[in-house]
């Protein structure tokens, strides 16, 4: 179910520590007619952007080895992905949280417990296409 | 016999051998500090001055008499020299530091440098000691006259001149002589080395006559014994009947006080005292000065007894034996020493009374009469000084000639001499106060020496009239207007005393009484108890009290204008000048500081007396209008704003540091706020994440249609599984907050810890073999008791297995377990081939919420196990820390204390 192989890009990289809410996510998105991508921890998320090369990012804050933060900062950084769309997931829910990916050029912001149709929604902002179901 | 000429021919030349050697002592002294003068052995003869004609002459006499009274006039200084050196050495000590001039001056100084007490004391003293001059005018009439001989008497310049005229003789050539002597210049320690020197030869030459003369008479007796025995075949022998009577206690008694406040033993003993180590000395050389002037008394006088006639005047058988046997140089000698003895005592009992009557009754009322017109005479003080002075000398020897004359019928020597002593006596209580009381006060002392005096007036100085005037044997026989009950010699019908002791009882304990109740009933002024604490604490604090004057009120100049009235130029000019040079400045610009003013007024105290002293310079500094009180209260004053600035920094310390107390406890509440902050965030996140998943797969399963059966099978498992992930860990949440309080579900009871580990490996046995663990067992302990919870115990090695399982991500994971005895503990180790714990997360490991950053396998735990895991084994009185395992991996190492072994 994974896209694994590195030869076909995809339209959407999930990096999500928690296997359940990504199973959610996997199943939402595809759902909703996106191709999906997905790693598990922090330091495998840029490799991960530079193999599928995915249309956006749904990135978790709080990954293993590597935080949230951290990745979205050297995506910004760096020359070659600085315009990928990122939404930024997380389960911290304070305004801290939302202005510091901000700062960090996020371009949306979903508070865990979600609701499904809120994540579809940004996707679907972030991707500005009408072609996933409605 | 000798002829009375050349008796008195030799007289006057001992005198200007003595004046000769005064004058080159004077000198010697003034050149070489450092001289023989200074000796112990000087100051020790100078003392000796003590031992008068009346030990001379009147001993002799009074053995003859009374036996073993004589004694007790020497056994007196000796119990002071030996027994009760440290009341000389203190007495010394405080009249160097406040340049005490006399008995006088150290009462007047001590109890508020009070005037009026300077001049009680001073009349007390120039009336008590005139029996005790005329006593030496009698003891050296009567020995020219027993030396020269009655037959002779009319003969040579000494035809047609009764005793009385050879004693106005003698009394006019000794006020001559000490004015001569004593009285050249004014010194400001009043110390006279000249005088002490020739003091000290006399007492070389009346001790060496003394032991001549009984050298001589125990040889031509046929030694000690032969004088004795012979004189009990003859039916005498020494009168020890009145011995250890009241009145030989007495006059023991009279002789202590008599060897401390004597004015003249005042003035060698403390006056001329120039070290203080001297009196070291002193204490044993004194007494053995008086055993040696003893030895010869009793053998003399018994001799005397059995060979001379009957009526012949014991109190001159020194004189008399060496001339009865043909001895005229022996009695010229005896007679030059006891001449000696006379005017040593006559020299320096008369400079020492007319310092005190200069500095205490001549000197105020200059002070008082002059104070408006102190212009011009730079010397006047000093010269007014040595006037007054000199004066006095007449005036003092001239009251010895009228006591004298009034009872010259009297024969006996040693009586006239205790008149002496018990009117002196009375100082003594008032010294001993002065230096060892504090609550002393200048009231009670004042009245204690007048009573005591006026007492003495009554009881002895009167009777001793008895026997000129008819007026006072009817007084004495029937009392003032025939009150039999105030009859002098038997005061409250205390009849059949002997009157000495009578005389001494009466004064001397109403004086005592009046003195102690006193005190008692009346407060001392403020500068009473400066000089108070001053005086009896000496030894106690360094340096002078902080004298009272209000500084810069008088400047340099002034305080130099009085000190050249009183000092003389030169003397006021070196002074300033040394301390100029002490303080590196030009002597005008000395600052007139209390310090400053505190010297000057002592040492114009040592030429003036401590009162006058303080007056003249009290005028001079503070002006007039302001007095001590008012001084006293700007003290009190400044004092209690000190002390309410002392306060109220205190008080603003105390401010400070509650502020600070304040402020820290508030940065530990933020701390614990920011903490507690950071534990709602984590558990938010760590319930939110398992609520993300039942959200997410809800919402799924409500939408309809699209899942199959696995599907929705699936999602509905993982939504229980969240579920209950969600309800174990709030439960983790609120077990860790218990234990962290301190609380504790369950009770510590013995359990077997063993056993607990044994049933967490089977518990895990089936994850470990799910997993391909292959566990290894090292050593294990049987069964060993520790105080604790068996579920409890069991949950903590779970979650270290589990962990280890978790976390253990080898292609062949291994698990060892161990336990064992170490010490008392019981110790288990869980260890494993992961991949270990970095060292930077070591601490941080066994915090709330801390997963091991390289993530576990199985990513399901809050992160709260070890936090629990440690809190448990801390309830347990145990530890749980990581250790050096055998294993690359983490190694856990669970320590509790054991019970004991079954």
């Amino acid at each position: 179910m994974r896209t694994l192989g590195g030869f076909l890009a995809v339209d959407i990289l999930i990096a999500e520590d928690e296997p359940s809410i990504l199973e959610s996510l996997d199943f939402i998105l595809r759902r909703a007619g996106w191709s999906i991508g997905s790693v598990t921890d922090g330091e495998a998320v840029l490799d991960g952007v530079r193999r599928l090369r995915p249309r956006m990012l749904v990135l978790d804050v709080m990954l293993p080895k590597r935080s949230g933060f951290d990745v979205l900062k050297q995506i910004r950084a760096d020359a070659e992905m600085r315009s990928l769309p990122v939404l930024i997931l997380t389960a911290k829910g304070q305004q801290q949280d939302r202005r510091i990916a901000e700062d960090l050029g996020a371009d949306g912001f979903v508070t865990k417990p979600y609701s499904n149709a809120e994540v579809v929604g940004a996707v679907r902002q972030l991707l500005g296409d009408d072609a996933g179901p409605a | 016999m000798l002829s009375a000429d050349f008796v008195i021919a030799t007289a006057v030349a001992y005198v200007g051998l003595l004046f000769v050697l005064a004058y080159f002592g004077d000198r010697r002294a003034k050149a070489n500090e450092k001289s023989w003068l200074n000796s112990p052995a000087v100051y020790t003869l100078s003392i000796s001055v003590y031992c008068t004609s009346w030990t001379f002459y009147g001993a002799v006499g009074n053995a003859a008499r009374s036996g073993l009274e004589f004694l007790t006039i020497y056994l007196g200084p000796t119990l002071v020299f030996v027994g009760w050196y440290f009341l000389l050495r203190r007495l010394v000590r405080i009249s160097h530091l406040h340049r005490i001039t006399s008995v006088a001056d150290l009462l007047s100084s001590r109890f508020g440098k009070s005037s009026r007490l300077g001049v009680l004391v001073t009349c007390i003293a120039v009336v008590g000691i005139a029996p005790y001059i005329a006593l030496q005018l009698k003891a050296v009439t009567s020995s020219i006259q027993a030396v020269a001989g009655s037959s002779e008497f009319g003969q040579g310049s000494l035809k047609g001149i009764d005793d009385v005229g050879l004693a106005f003789g003698v009394a006019a050539g000794m006020a001559l002589f000490t004015i001569l002597f004593g009285t050249r210049h004014v010194d400001a320690k009043e110390q006279h080395h000249g005088v002490v020197a020739a003091i000290a030869f006399e007492a070389v030459v009346k001790l060496t006559a003394l032991v001549a003369v009984g050298v001589f008479v125990v040889y031509i007796g046929g030694g000690f014994e032969g004088i004795f025995s012979r004189a009990v075949e003859m039916g005498l022998s020494v009168d020890t009947s009145t011995s250890f009577d009241s009145r030989w206690f007495t006059t023991l008694g009279l002789s202590i006080a008599a060897i401390v406040c004597l004015p003249r033993q005042f003035q060698v003993t403390v006056v001329e005292n120039s070290n203080e180590d001297h009196l070291r000395v002193a204490g044993w050389a004194f007494p053995a000065y008086m055993m040696a002037m003893s030895v010869f008394i009793l053998p003399i006088a018994t001799y005397g007894l059995t060979v001379m006639p009957e009526g012949s005047n014991p109190d001159m058988f020194a004189l008399t034996l060496p001339l009865a046997a043909g001895q005229n140089g022996l009695a010229l000698f005896a007679f030059i020493g006891g001449f000696s003895s006379a005017t040593s005592m006559i020299i320096l009992e008369s400079i020492a009374l007319s310092i005190m009557v200069s500095n205490h009754i001549i000197m105020p009322l200059v002070l008082k009469f002059s104070a408006n017109r102190h212009n011009g005479d730079g010397q006047g003080v000093s010269r007014m000084l040595l006037i007054a002075r000199r004066i006095s000398i007449g005036l003092i020897l001239s009251l010895g000639f009228f006591y004298f004359f009034f009872t010259r019928d009297s024969n006996a020597l040693a009586p006239i001499g205790l008149i002496s002593f018990t009117a002196i006596a009375q100082f003594f209580p008032a010294l001993l106060a002065a230096i060892f009381w504090r609550d002393a006060s200048l009231k009670a002392v004042t009245a204690a020496i007048a009573t005591g005096f006026v007492i003495w007036a009554w009881c002895c100085f009167l009777p001793s009239f008895d026997s000129v005037s008819p007026a006072v044997s009817v007084l004495l026989a029937e009392g003032p207007w025939g009150i039999s009950w105030l009859r002098p010699e038997a005061m409250f019908g205390r009849d059949g005393w002997d009157p000495l002791a009578h005389a001494a009882f009466w004064s001397l304990t109403i004086n005592v009484l009046v003195l102690v109740l006193g005190s008692l009933i009346t407060t001392p002024s403020a500068l009473e108890r400066i000089q108070a604490t001053a005086f009896v604490d000496v030894f106690r604090r360094r340096g002078l009290p902080q004298r009272v004057f209000v500084p810069g009120s008088a400047t340099a100049n002034d305080l130099y204008f009085v000190a050249e009235r009183v000092l003389g130029e030169k003397r006021a000019a070196a002074l300033f000048e040394m301390v100029a040079r002490e303080r590196g400045i030009d002597p005008v610009m000395i600052e007139p500081t209390p310090e400053f003013v505190g010297q000057l007024e002592r040492e114009l105290a040592g030429s003036i007396g401590a009162a006058s002293a303080h007056v003249m310079l009290s005028k001079v500094v503070a002006g007039a209008d302001v007095s001590l009180e008012e001084m006293m209260q700007m003290a009190d004053e400044t004092q209690q704003a000190i002390e309410y600035s002392q306060r109220l920094e205190k008080t603003s310390e105390e401010l400070r540091l509650t502020a600070q107390k304040l402020e820290d406890a508030n940065t530990q509440l933020r701390e614990l706020d920011s903490q507690k902050d950071e534990f709602l965030s984590q558990v938010s996140h760590e319930v939110r994440t398992p609520m993300t998943s039942i959200r997410s797969f809800s919402e799924i399963l409500l939408e309809p249609g699209e899942l199959d059966d696995a599907q929705r099978q699936r999602f509905v498992s993982t939504i229980h599984h969240e579920s209950l992930r969600l309800t174990k860990l709030l439960d983790e949440i609120l077990d860790l907050s218990a234990l962290e309080r301190g609380e504790r579900s369950w009770q510590n009871v013995p359990v077997d810890a063993e056993e607990a580990l044994s049933r967490a490996l089977s518990v895990c046995d089936a994850l470990l073999r799910q997993k391909g663990f292959k566990v290894e067992f090292g050593e294990r302990v049987g069964t060993t008791m520790v105080e604790g919870d068996a579920d409890r115990l069991c949950q903590v090695f779970i979650n270290l297995i589990s962990n280890a399982v978790k976390y253990n991500d080898a292609a062949q994971p291994r698990l060892r377990v161990t336990s064992m005895l170490r010490g008392g503990s019981y110790i288990v180790d869980v260890a494993d081939n992961g991949p270990g714990i970095p060292k930077a997360e070591r601490t941080l490991i066994f915090e709330k919420f801390a997963r091991g950053v390289r993530g576990a396998v199985d990513q399901t735990g809050a992160g709260l196990g070890l936090a629990i895991s440690r809190q448990i084994v801390a309830r347990m009185n145990g530890t749980l820390e990581l250790a050096q395992g055998s294993l690359p991996g983490a190694c856990f190492r669970l320590k509790l204390p054991v019970l004991g072994r079954r």
